[in-house]
């Protein structure tokens, strides 16, 4: 018999003397048994009425969705009514003549967020399978808890430190030696700012990665063991077996993860904000200097005097909404269907 | 038995040999800049955190001297209006959907608090500005603690109801077999039986958003002076940090370090206490 842990199973005693006390109910006491008394209407209200301050704590999440989209709809009609699509095609941005038009953001977003995806997922990736499957088991633990230590650090600080450490590095070494050796595929030219979408790629990249390798730790752990002995018993080599028996079996939700970290990519405001150069261009180069959709909105939200300028800011947040929104939703499900389903499914 | 100890092939001996070096050069690179940023955050901060930075508010450009304490002051207020919407209704909700919680609706709403998570933070804070700050005509440490407040929702609520879902059933039972009506068992044996996974997740939001500075910019937007009116801007410690570290003064890159060694300080005992109770006890097991 294992001792309760509950220290409240004594003070049922104390509870029954208020609901006995209820008026009304005092005058059955006498002859009913005391099971009778808990059902008592006090205590039948305050069930319906717990219940119900529940579910309308459960409706705010859906009420804060719904909000959202209202608002930033709303707010952007003006800007949606005048320019239409040309605001996604349109590469001016002219606050003084009120002329908006997000490409220059779009495309700024869009190449930070790839920079960032191919630097971090087969980092993530790498450190989730040599804590999974190569470590000691004593490192195991730390390494999870620093990487987790890492998703900590708040994304000012990461521009800060990009901005003093990481940029001079880029401009100092870094970039003079891409452009050199990589210079003819035309991604690595032009003067070296060390501030750029390089710069702003990078930091990303390390803020992305402990979410990507805290979702494939959880996926590779979800491998049945089974699966890696029947691999390493047919004379496999380690990489043979994480590449046939975990990889394989993990790949859904691998990827899960990596459109998850995409979507915090390309929401991600202030570290891109403090390393990307913040000007609206489309260059082909990512030693150049370009702008985000997040960034805009850091900068100009509280400068935006007159309504089309505010208005076409919130239609580049309503962009960015729409497209987390689908962005989390495709990568929840993915994740889900893997975590949440019976490992043999994965067998195929 | 021959076939058994026959050498592997020299390729296979190769990708493997790349394979285990590629995922521990891997796990160097991602704990470097950890470690990077750190040192050079003690480096560069502690130096620079004296008693009149954490107790002086910010002086003009060239004045020497100045500090944040309006900011710590102010963001403490934000964080502590934020908790206050977001910790009530988490746990409310992440209680309805763990004790209560059976078919879509459900389903639906734990759906809608993972995507909730994924909004980026700016869009949180475009939000709060059309709710408080449009219809008050100024920005305050109300709309900012709004802001947090939403973001805050969500992982609470998950945390609660996953750390509600290990409590056995049994305990449930036990108490409603007792005729403790329905919701003194869930708020006085269910909740109190997982309520340091409970606290967890509670503090873990709270560090998450501890450190947001692009939802307080038009919200809270920062403040030079002294304001404990949470009507009004307010100061707090991530915007004064972004400001300085992008101003072209030494001073001010000195005082940035220093208020992001105080943040960060702040956030990583937060996380490490709440590691170090939750490894210590069993969560939600009847131990």
């Amino acid at each position: 018999m294992s001792v309760s842990p509950n220290p409240e199973f004594r003070p049922i005693l104390r509870f029954q003397t208020p609901v006995a006390s209820v008026p009304g109910a005092s005058a059955e006491l006498a002859e009913v048994p005391r099971i009778e008394l808990h059902s008592s209407r006090v205590s039948k209200y305050l069930d319906v009425l717990f219940r119900y301050s529940l579910l309308i704590c459960s409706i705010s999440i859906i009420a804060v969705m719904a909000l959202f989209f209202y608002e930033l709809t709303s707010r952007s009609k003006l800007s949606i009514a005048k320019f239409g699509f040309h605001f996604f095609t349109g590469d001016t941005w002219d606050p003084v003549s009120g002329d908006f038009g997000a490409m220059p953001f779009i495309y700024g977003t869009l190449v930070s967020s790839l920079v960032a995806l191919v630097l971090a997922v087969p980092l993530a990736v790498g450190v989730s399978v040599f804590v999974t499957e190569l470590c000691p088991r004593f490192l195991r633990g730390i390494i999870s808890f620093t990487v987790e230590l890492l998703a900590a650090i708040p994304s000012v600080i990461y521009g800060l430190w990009g901005i003093f450490v990481l940029a001079p590095l880029l401009r100092t070494y870094v970039e003079p030696w891409l452009a050199k050796t990589l210079g003819w595929t035309g991604l690595f030219t032009g003067p070296a700012y060390g501030i750029g979408m390089l710069a702003a790629g990078i930091i990303l990249a390390i803020m992305i990665i402990p979410i990507i390798a805290s979702i494939t730790r959880e996926v590779l752990v979800a491998v049945p063991q089974s699966q890696r002995e029947a691999v390493l018993a047919l004379g496999a080599t380690r990489w043979e077996m994480v590449r046939m028996a975990v990889l394989r079996n993990a790949r859904a939700g691998i990827m899960g993860g990596v459109i998850l970290g995409l979507g915090r990519a390309i929401g991600e405001t202030m570290a891109v904000t403090m390393l990307i150069g913040n000007r609206p261009e489309v260059a082909k180069s990512l030693f150049a200097p370009g702008y985000t959709m997040a960034s805009v909105i850091a900068n100009e939200f509280s400068e935006a005097t007159d309504d089309l300028y505010l208005s076409a800011l919130v239609e580049i947040g309503l962009v960015l909404l729409i497209v987390t929104v689908v962005v989390n939703a495709c990568a929840r499900l993915l994740v889900w269907s893997i975590t949440r389903g019976n490992p043999a499914r994965n067998n195929g | 038995m021959a076939s058994l100890s026959r050498p592997l092939s020299v390729w296979r001996r190769f990708t493997n040999i790349c394979f285990i070096s590629f995922s521990g050069v891997a796990a160097f690179l991602v704990l470097a800049p950890l470690a990077a940023i750190f040192g050079y955050l003690v480096y560069k901060g502690i130096g620079s955190i004296t008693w009149s930075f954490l107790t002086h508010t910010p002086r003009p450009v060239g004045e020497p001297g100045g500090g944040m304490a309006n900011a710590i002051v102010g963001s403490m207020m934000i964080l502590g209006l934020g908790s206050l919407i977001g910790v009530p209704l988490g746990i409310g909700s992440g209680i309805y959907m763990a004790e209560f919680g059976k078919g879509r609706y459900v389903t639906f709403v734990r759906f809608t608090a993972d995507v909730l998570n994924g909004v980026p933070s700016i869009v949180v804070g475009i939000a709060a500005y059309a709710l408080v700050v449009l219809p008050q005509q100024h920005f305050s440490a109300l709309s900012g603690g709004v802001a947090l407040g939403i973001m805050m929702i969500p992982t609470i609520a998950r945390t609660t109801e996953e750390m509600l879902l290990m409590v056995p059933n049994t305990i449930r039972e036990a108490a409603l077999a007792l005729g403790i009506p329905q919701w003194r068992t869930t708020l006085q044996v269910t909740l109190r039986t997982a309520s340091k996974g409970v606290i967890t997740g509670a503090m873990l939001a709270f560090a998450r958003v501890a450190g947001e500075t692009a939802p307080l910019l038009f919200t809270a937007f920062g403040n030079q002076f002294w304001n404990l009116n949470p009507n009004q801007p307010t100061a707090a410690l991530p915007i004064q940090i972004f400001a300085y570290a992008i101003s072209p003064f030494d001073e001010w890159h000195r005082q940035a370090w220093a208020g992001a060694l105080i943040l960060i300080v702040l956030i990583v005992v937060a996380v490490s206490a709440v590691r170090v109770v939750t490894s210590r006890g069993s969560m939600a097991n009847n131990a």
